[in-house]
């Protein structure tokens, strides 16, 4: 009888599998540091502060995305004050109103279903919809992302409206108050978690968002305010990261880099952003 | 006595389960009524059909008859609001709202379209001594009310209730999650409140219903076994069934 219990095979079986498993995590971690490192390296040389402070000129031959960086802000600004009043009111219809399940059941079907369609498909439909009515503008491009984002601003904002104690609302209605003030005094305020995290997480997909926008919010390069900027065509800065690739201008290629870099940075303070929101909340609501 | 709310054959279902069979009771005027009964018998169900709070409850089917004075709680067309505000309602587990202690009571007031910061300041005073915690809260009125120990946040509700100007209080278990100290002065404050109110405390407690009440009324199985003065009915219950769960041989 041996008591050394675990034979030579099965030792390295176990030894076997934990490398392999070792080895994906490794390769997962390479591959999203090489990503990183690598736009990092080629990209922020390239960011100076002429690039980000003035715009494309032809006659220069110099390149500048001051308003790429504008459009980008615009377009969030628009698509958020949009999506936010439709998102949170169609939550707040869903979990305080709807009575019939099924319906409510069949929405939050579509919902879901819509937050899983290819983005491309958002752009067509928002090109036939809205920049074949108004023409390519930022407006038509906000539009579209309003229908893009819809979907995760009502559910984020759904599941907060859950977290309001059920008791909360008895505790009004007991003292007489209609549904609507319990809605607006009682269940809103508790919600604001949830609408700040749906937002932040909103911009963070406008902002990595080109396809939708190509065919809706058009490529221009020119400089203008928040007003005359919804009227008109702006490429925000995925969509003139896009462009300036393909372009073999002098200076094209390392302005894209430079826009990548620009954009991973960004991205990094939108997630920061929304990991500290969600602290915050979670230990004012510890209080 | 006056009676202030008034059963009439009242029958309640959960969807297909009937949880009240055919309630009669005369509730009296300014004293303090118990509903007691074992887990499930419908006490606490019965209290919510008086002010209507099961509708909040999808499925409820009720049948039978309601009266609070002369009206008809159940008629159509009867603002449940103006109700709700008449025949007010303290919880199971404190529910103070996530605001300052002010804001708490000034709620309701402010919900019946009470505005001015003096009446406001009244009326709040007024609610917080009447439930005997003003003196305890009067310097962080201010402060968020889910700081408040859970005896202070139930006497909280309570103001918050007063503030209203009810005439009626409903009180769910009131003192079920509270320590004995927080309890006892509930029973003293709810013993004060009589000469007000109309209080109908459902409690799980028979020594409560004993130590507080004018009149109880025993509940089993959805049915109302019996109703009369408390001393009565604890000392020489009519129903057998009474006796049964008043001397502990089940509950």
């Amino acid at each position: 009888m041996q008591n050394s219990s675990i034979s030579t095979g099965r030792k390295l079986y176990i030894r076997l599998m934990k490398g392999l498993c070792c080895l994906s995590a490794a390769i997962t971690c390479g591959v999203a540091l090489f990503l990183i490192g690598y736009v990092l390296v080629k990209g922020v040389p390239n960011v100076t502060w002429e690039l980000v402070s003035t715009k494309l000129s032809y006659l220069d031959g110099t390149i500048g995305i001051l308003p790429d960086i504008l459009n980008t802000v615009y377009i969030i600004i628009a698509t958020l004050l949009i999506v936010l009043p439709l998102g949170v009111g169609a939550a707040i219809y869903l979990t305080e109103y709807a009575r019939n399940k099924r319906l409510v059941a069949v929405i939050e079907y579509a919902a879901e279903t819509l937050s899983g369609i290819p983005s491309i498909i958002f752009g067509l439909v928002g090109m036939l919809l809205f920049a074949n009515t108004f023409g390519s503008c930022l407006l038509a491009g906000a539009l579209t992302l309003v229908i893009m984002n819809l979907p995760t601003v009502m559910r984020t904002a759904q599941e907060s409206l859950k977290t309001v104690p059920q008791s909360y609302r008895e505790g009004a209605f007991g003292l007489g108050a209609g549904k609507w003030r319990v809605v607006r005094t009682v269940v809103l305020p508790g919600c604001v978690d949830g609408v700040v995290t749906g937002c932040i997480l909103s911009a963070g997909r406008i902002l990595g968002e080109s396809a939708a926008l190509l065919f809706t919010a058009g490529v221009a390069h020119t400089l203008n305010d928040f007003f005359s900027g919804l009227g008109s065509p702006g490429a925000t800065l995925t969509v003139a990261l896009y462009l300036y690739a393909r372009e073999p201008r002098p200076g094209a290629a390392e302005a894209s880099f430079a826009i990548a870099a620009i954009l991973m940075a960004l991205t990094l303070v939108i997630n920061l952003a929304a990991a500290l929101a969600g602290r915050y909340f979670k230990k004012r609501s510890a209080l | 006595m006056n009676s202030i709310i008034t059963a009439k054959d009242l029958c309640l279902w959960y969807g297909s389960a009937q949880a009240l069979k055919n309630i009669d009771i005369d509730i009296p005027e300014q004293s303090i009524t118990a509903f007691i009964g074992p887990s499930g018998c419908g006490k606490s169900t019965f209290l919510k059909t008086l002010n209507r709070m099961n509708d909040l409850v999808p499925g409820v089917k009720i049948t039978g008859r309601v009266r609070y004075g002369k009206q008809d709680v159940y008629a159509p067309g009867l603002d449940v609001n103006l109700l709700r505000k008449e025949i007010g309602m303290v919880f199971q587990k404190p529910n103070p709202f996530p605001m300052s202690i002010y804001d708490n009571v000034a709620y309701g007031p402010r919900t019946h379209g009470v505005k001015g910061k003096a009446k406001l300041d009244d009326i709040v005073e007024r609610s917080l001594r009447d439930a005997a915690i003003w003196d305890e809260v009067k310097d962080r009125l201010k402060k968020n009310a889910l700081g408040l120990s859970g005896g202070q946040q139930q006497r909280l509700c309570i103001a918050r209730a007063l503030a209203v100007g009810p005439k009626v209080l409903l009180m769910d278990e009131p003192t079920s999650a509270l320590d004995p100290i927080s309890t006892s002065k509930i029973e003293e404050l709810a013993m004060g409140l009589k000469e007000k109110y109309t209080i109908i405390i459902v409690t799980h407690n028979m020594q409560q219903a004993v130590r507080i009440s004018d009149y109880t009324a025993f509940f089993l199985l959805g049915e109302l076994i019996e109703f009369g003065g408390t001393e009565r009915l604890f000392s020489q219950p009519e129903r057998r069934e009474t006796e049964d769960y008043i001397t502990g041989r089940f509950g």
